[in-house]
């Protein structure tokens, strides 16, 4: 069985058909990662104990016979943010270095329930703040495809090892790309559902109006199996959506045909590199020719994105990283002498910079005197980017743009400039503000042999139709 | 530059951090250099405009889908409560005395 091409779907079909163990599967995939990982340190921490446990639950079922849930055996890594019971949690954080959740969030345990072996924890930026995985307390993530280049973040963990084949999937967060684009930077589909469609609770929350849970996969399908278990209203995350789920899988294969695609000019502009714009233009060709109507459109508010999300998620995150204070859990300085003196050096000595850069930048944008000229004033530009989404989606159905403006860059190149590195978000933050879906697809890859990813955005709650022609395409492509 | 050494101080007395002399100077680029960049915002007329502090689609977040009886339910307990605290009783959480400045 050659580990490196399972799929979500083609693991659970061989479980299910008893070709393979849940066991034999979770025991290869530890073999794997602990041949493969070292180079690319996707991997945190292992819980072997715990899968190895549900593997033996499932085999049991499927010895006597017994219906297995729809994802049993299926080996899954879940991003550092996310809590999972009694397995180590850090948040790729020195403050949260020996952290053990007493509780799994929601997206967590749906995917243990459905079957789903959790081996362990996927490396990522501290506290989600980070495009290419170079902000994790416990050392980089290196691009599978190139050891010398980053995988992206800050889901860089989740993205390595579906690409490096020692998971079959992975969950991720996003709150301004974090899935997509190092869905794309290491050649893998990354899903961002719509803004409350999966919980959050369990996520280790960074900046909670624009946090998203979602899976990273090898194929469309396995991002559709995903979401389709994930998804859904959860009483203990009063921002879930009491949207229905709808039948992910049975609208995925519907044809095309007719479909508005929308391409923004503002996506198209300087900045991106010419085989991105390449590949992706050859990307929308190949969708016309599957019977889609491309239409060029504008969302012209784009260029001011960045700016509105880094105030507002560095505003939010200043307010959600405030419970680190070393009373309740976390790191606890040594010998403080006073309480004053516990928090304030709890915080320093543990915090990494650009976690620190984030909370001082969002401290000041809500202080006294400077709250309407930042916060609110960026809150307002967020609903003319809303607007902007709005419009387009009455001309069009989804919205093609690169996943980002260039492929992954190199290891080192980008940590001494923070506002370079924030501009590598520059095509994936605007879902995030205004809460639409998006997934990345791989389009072609550049002539150094860098993955490129295409990104495809839709309404509010109409994954369907995002998944539906990434599906497509994915399949066109895999005929060329 | 918009910000000074002051404000960073100030801030990082907000923020209940507690920077070193190297991360003082560090932070003072990277803020000025970050406000700068933000500070396009000011090209656009948002007179009128509201703000957006949500995703407030039908079914994100609905007042009346988040709402439910005030009713007691179990929460997580003490123990597990307890478990990660870098100090304790056995019953609070331990940390130092307040003491006046």
């Amino acid at each position: 069985m050659d580990l490196s091409s399972l799929t979500v779907e083609s693991a659970r079909r061989a479980v299910a058909e008893r070709q393979v163990t849940a066991t034999a599967l979770a025991e290869d995939f530890y073999r794997k990662i602990a041949a493969e990982d070292v180079p690319i340190h996707a991997w945190l921490t292992l819980s072997k104990e715990r899968a190895l446990a549900r593997a033996a639950e499932i085999d049991r079922l499927a010895g006597k016979g017994d219906p297995l849930p729809p994802l049993a055996g299926v080996p899954m890594g879940i991003k550092d943010v996310l809590m999972t019971r009694g397995v180590r949690t850090t948040a790729g954080s020195k403050i949260l270095g020996g952290f053990l959740p007493p509780y799994d969030g929601t997206a967590v345990r749906r995917l243990e329930e459905a079957g789903a072996l959790l081996l362990g924890k996927m490396n990522c930026d501290e506290f989600a703040m980070g495009s290419s995985n170079e902000n994790s307390a416990w050392g980089p993530v290196r691009n599978p495809r190139d050891l010398t280049r980053v995988p992206g973040g800050s889901s860089g963990g989740s993205a390595a090892a579906v690409a490096a084949g020692t998971a079959v999937a992975t969950l991720g967060s996003d709150t301004g790309g974090s899935i997509r684009q190092p869905a794309a930077f290491c050649g893998v589909v990354g899903l961002m559902p719509t803004y409350g469609r999966v919980s959050r609770y369990g996520l280790i929350a960074f900046a909670s109006s624009l946090d998203h849970v979602g899976p990273i996969t090898r194929t469309v399908r396995d991002a559709a199996l995903l979401l389709q278990v994930i998804a859904g209203h959860d009483p203990l995350d009063s921002t879930s959506a009491a949207v229905p789920v709808p039948d992910y899988l049975g609208e995925i294969d519907k044809p095309v045909k007719g479909l508005r695609v929308g391409v923004p000019a503002e996506y198209f502009g300087e900045g991106l590199d010419p085989e991105v714009r390449g590949a992706v233009e050859a990307a929308l060709q190949e969708m016309a020719k599957l019977g889609c109507e491309v239409v060029p459109i504008s969302l012209p508010h784009t260029p001011y994105a960045i700016a509105v999300y880094y105030i507002v998620a560095t505003a939010e995150a200043s307010s959600n990283l405030a419970r680190y204070d070393g009373v309740r859990y976390g790191y606890r300085a040594p010998d403080p002498r006073t309480l004053s003196e516990m928090y304030r050096r709890s915080r320093d000595e543990a915090f990494g910079a650009e976690v620190k850069r984030r909370i001082l930048l969002g401290t000041y944008a809500l202080s006294a005197g400077y709250y309407d000229a930042y916060y609110l004033k960026a809150q307002r530009v967020r609903t003319l980017l809303a607007r902007d989404f709005e419009q387009a989606f009455r001309a069009v159905d989804v919205v093609v743009t690169p996943t980002t403006p260039t492929p992954a860059f190199k290891l080192g190149e980008k940590v001494e400039d923070p506002l370079a590195m924030y501009l590598n978000d520059i095509y994936t933050v605007t879902a995030d503000l205004v809460g639409v879906p998006g997934i990345s697809v791989p389009c072609g890859n550049s002539s150094q042999g860098l993955p490129i990813g295409v990104q495809i955005l839709g309404r509010h709650f109409e994954e369907g139709t995002v998944l539906r022609l990434a599906q497509a395409y994915e399949h066109a492509r895999s005929q060329i | 530059m918009r910000v000074g050494e002051k404000d960073v101080l100030y801030v990082a007395d907000l923020a209940n951090l507690e920077l070193t002399e190297a991360e003082r100077a560090r932070l003072l680029r990277d803020l000025n250099s970050i406000l700068d960049y933000v500070n396009r915002l000011n090209e656009l007329d948002t007179t009128d405009v509201p703000p957006m502090a949500a995703v407030a689609e039908a079914g994100a977040g609905d007042a009346a889908s988040a709402m439910r009886p005030d009713e007691p339910r179990p929460s997580l307990g003490r123990a597990p409560g307890l478990q990660n605290a870098p100090e304790t009783d056995g019953t609070f959480f331990k940390v130092p005395k307040v003491i006046d400045k």
